[in-house]
């Protein structure tokens, strides 16, 4: 660690010499911190890497089983005993599975310089039209000539980011852009690719070619490609791609995955998964401009504390049902209130998927509803049944309630109408809209002057903040640029070979600073022409107003049913 | 004035329009940006007939795949189910007989069977007469209506329709009767209806779901996991 940090310095030290005058004030209490966690606690670095994902899952596995188990001791009806012998069925993977791929994913290597993979390469960039394939098994939709000539266009090969899911036999299941089954040869050969190196006991991670990064991850019998040109790590792909396996995972649970490989390993997936590209699709978006999946933390919804305190507490007195595991309120996107089952925490990562299920259908806002969700990182064994409604007429303020209990509709649907009700009269739900509207805050509300954006993420809380995009990024060029300069700060920052706790970068159009704490993470964005030394008190100032303000912007205590 | 509750199942295949037709009919509105449905969404409705008050508990299911599974859920408590198929897909008709099967396996309490093909505005698609699937409604004895969520046609007389047999169902199936009605046969009928908070007299009583009630429909294996 001594290493880093004179690494950091001297990073730091390139440019000008005037440090001395300024220090950065480490402020014993992190703006947002607070010890009773709210979330599940999260190291990114650590989901970043693959064996240590795998175990974080198996942590809360049998989780659904057993709270369902209690309830059949509650009640011991023949129904109960029936769904628990199911779910003590499904939640039992094969553990050698597991350990297998945890073995597998040690053993890595870059393989750029591999003869075999720069042939691939040239297949898959330089994809002939002839090669259009013509047995490609279509199962929905049908095949069209623009299909295939998109796929072969340069608009496809010069899309910035691709995604592709395929199955261990090379079955297309998902592409983001193009339809899958235009791009069985391409997935053949990225297949191929992937077996190649297994063959030889190892494991295919990643490619570098130009401008392009190629990034592979492997898990439960499905291959997730990523592909970018943009300032995305390979870090930060696999990251990526752990959320997509985490959004397989949702719809199909762990178990069901595994089950429908061993009994076909040949089985096309899409069928299982019909339906659900739409949040692949909304997921992969979300990324691009929503950073709480990079850091893997949530937003919360700037309000009074006091009125966050009435809104969780109302859900405390009107939402305590048996097996009820967690209630939760999200406003766009972002994260009002939040009140979980004793010993039980939420993982961020789960948290985005949820929001992502709320973002990505208008189905939610026709009607109360009631859908099996599995959360990977909760319980990757079984579902949960989660109650949806939305609070008002605008379909802004949405309700989840998520139980072990797959009867409990009804009385859910009670506990919302009281919820609303007690929101109503105490005129919650017109606060949380008047936030809504005033869009977050201005960077100019912190009164910094040449800070132009920044993000900050509270470590124990897993919450983070940051001001709403104004000029110059308020065009989605520019919004995209700033996106890719906090992926090149964050990469450079958690760097696996080295990482920094302090990171000074002057760039062509921005100064950057980067600084990771115990408690913290920061990432500002200044100016080109602001001095080291005035960044950093920017950045101390920073940190005294995110403090005052920390009631507002983060949930500091867990309320618990 | 007496009160009935019942509980009605739509189901159906993928994009016929399940959601477009209790949209239409519990909202009076039809969207053509309509969402496939998540899960399963959950539908009030009140009206009142021949001296009943009559809240319909409308269930909308997910045509998707991946929600068949918890379909028993739903039709295992269900008094009616709306069949709904698309006349422009001869699949989306076939796929009823599925459905018409499973309901006859898994639920053993009368249930009153309503046939939708809906989209009648898209003539000129037509896979599906009208004669056949007249036909196959008396076969399956179910109520039978050709509907347009879009133009708005032959939904309100469907929901009538449905409406108008629960009740005569309710009526014929007395709470004295209940313990005969076993006895003959296919019609088991205690939990046929629960009743309303202000069911008075004659609602009050035998109509609620036993725990004998709810297992007889079970027992088929098909339960969500």
């Amino acid at each position: 660690m001594a290493t880093d940090h004179r690494e950091a310095e001297q990073l730091v030290n390139t440019s000008d010499s005037d440090l001395q005058e300024a220090e950065f004030v480490e402020t014993n209490e992190a703006p947002g911190r607070c010890d009773s966690a709210v979330f599940a606690k999260t190291d990114d670095l650590d989901d970043l890497t693959l064996n240590i994902t795998n175990g974080v899952i198996q942590n809360h596995r049998g989780t659904i089983t057993s709270l369902i188990r209690k309830r059949s001791k509650r009640s011991n009806t023949p129904r109960d005993q029936e769904t628990d012998a199911d779910l003590t069925n499904n939640s039992n993977p094969s553990e050698q599975d597991i350990a297998n791929s945890i073995e597998q994913s040690e053993l890595s290597s870059e393989l750029s310089e591999d003869e075999d993979v720069k042939n691939g390469l040239e297949d898959l960039s330089l994809q002939d039209t002839e090669s259009a394939p013509e047995e490609a098994p279509s199962v929905t939709l049908i095949p069209s000539a623009s299909e295939s000539d998109y796929v072969n266009s340069l608009e496809w090969k010069q899309q910035k980011k691709h995604i592709f899911i395929l199955s261990e036999s090379g079955k297309p299941i998902y592409s983001r852009h193009g339809s899958e089954d235009k791009l069985v040869t391409i997935m053949g050969v990225m297949q191929a690719l992937v077996s190649f190196v297994q063959d030889n006991k190892d494991n295919l991670r990643s490619i570098v070619a130009g401008d392009h990064t190629f990034v592979f991850m492997n898990r439960d019998h499905l291959t997730f490609v990523g592909i970018t040109r943009g300032r995305e790590s390979t870090q930060q792909m696999l990251l990526q791609l752990t959320y997509m396996y985490n959004q397989v995972i949702s719809v199909l649970t762990h178990s069901a995955l595994t089950r429908i490989f061993k009994q076909h390993r040949n089985c096309d997936l899409r069928r299982p998964l019909s339906g659900s590209e739409k949040f692949f699709d909304n997921l992969l978006n979300l990324m691009d401009v929503e950073p709480g999946l990079l850091l893997t933390s949530v937003r919360c919804l700037p309000l009074d504390s006091s009125v966050r305190d009435i809104v969780s507490q109302t859900i405390v007195q009107h939402a305590k049902v048996k097996d009820l595991v967690f209630a939760l309120i999200i406003a766009q996107n972002q994260l009002v209130a939040l009140v979980r089952m004793k010993r039980y925490y939420l993982h961020p990562m789960d948290l985005h998927l949820i929001i992502n299920l709320i973002n990505a259908s208008e189905s939610f806002k026709a009607a109360e509803s009631w859908t099996p969700i599995c959360l990977p990182k909760f319980d990757a064994g079984g579902f949960l049944q989660a109650y949806v409604s939305y609070l008002d007429e605008e379909c802004q303020t949405c309700l989840l309630l998520l139980s072990v209990d797959i009867e409990a509709f009804y009385t859910l649907s009670e506990c919302c109408t009281k919820i609303k009700e007690r929101l109503n009269r105490y005129n919650a739900l017109t606060a949380i809209s008047n936030s809504l509207q005033r869009h977050s805050y201005s960077v100019q509300q912190c009164s910094i002057g040449d800070l132009r954006h920044f993000l900050y993420k509270a470590r124990s809380t897993a919450q983070y903040t940051s001001p709403e995009l104004g000029p110059p990024y308020n065009t989605p060029d520019q919004q995209d640029r700033l996106f890719g300069l906090y992926h090149f700060l964050h990469d450079k920052v958690h760097s696996v070979s080295r990482p920094l706790k302090l990171l000074y970068h002057v760039g062509q159009y921005e100064t950057l600073l980067g600084w990771v704490t115990q408690g913290f993470e920061l990432y500002a964005v200044f100016g080109p022409l602001v001095t080291k030394n005035i960044a950093i008190h920017a950045v101390n100032k920073l940190l005294r107003w995110i403090k005052r303000e920390e009631d507002r912007l983060f949930i500091l205590s867990s309320v618990t049913f | 004035m007496k009160s009935l509750e019942a509980k009605v199942v739509v189901l159906g295949s993928q994009g016929v329009g399940k959601t477009s037709v209790v949209i239409r009919y519990v909202g009076g509105m039809f969207s053509k940006a309509v969402s496939p449905t998540i899960g399963a969404s959950f539908f009030t409705y009140k009206m009142t007939l021949e001296q009943y008050r009559v809240k319909l508990q409308v269930w909308d299911t997910a045509g998707q795949e991946r929600f068949r599974s918890m379909a028993p859920m739903y039709y295992r408590k269900a008094n009616a189910a709306m069949l709904v198929y698309d006349i422009t897909s001869l699949d989306s008709f076939y796929d009823i007989k599925d459905w018409v099967k499973e309901l006859k396996k898994n639920v053993d309490t009368p249930i009153v069977l309503c046939l939708l093909g809906n989209k009648s505005d898209l003539e000129n698609g037509r896979k599906v007469s009208k004669e056949d699937a007249e036909e196959y409604a008396a076969s399956i004895d179910a109520l039978f209506y050709e509907t347009s969520a879009l133009k708005n046609m032959g939904i309100e007389d469907a929901f009538l329709q449905v409406a108008k047999q629960l009740i005569h169902l309710y009526e014929t199936v007395p709470n004295s009767g209940m313990g005969g009605m076993l006895n003959q046969g296919q019609q088991a009928p205690p939990d046929v209806f629960s009743s309303g908070a202000g069911g008075g007299d004659v609602a009050s009583g035998g109509m609620r779901l036993t725990d004998g009630g709810k297992d007889g429909g079970r027992g088929d294996g098909n339960c969500q996991c």
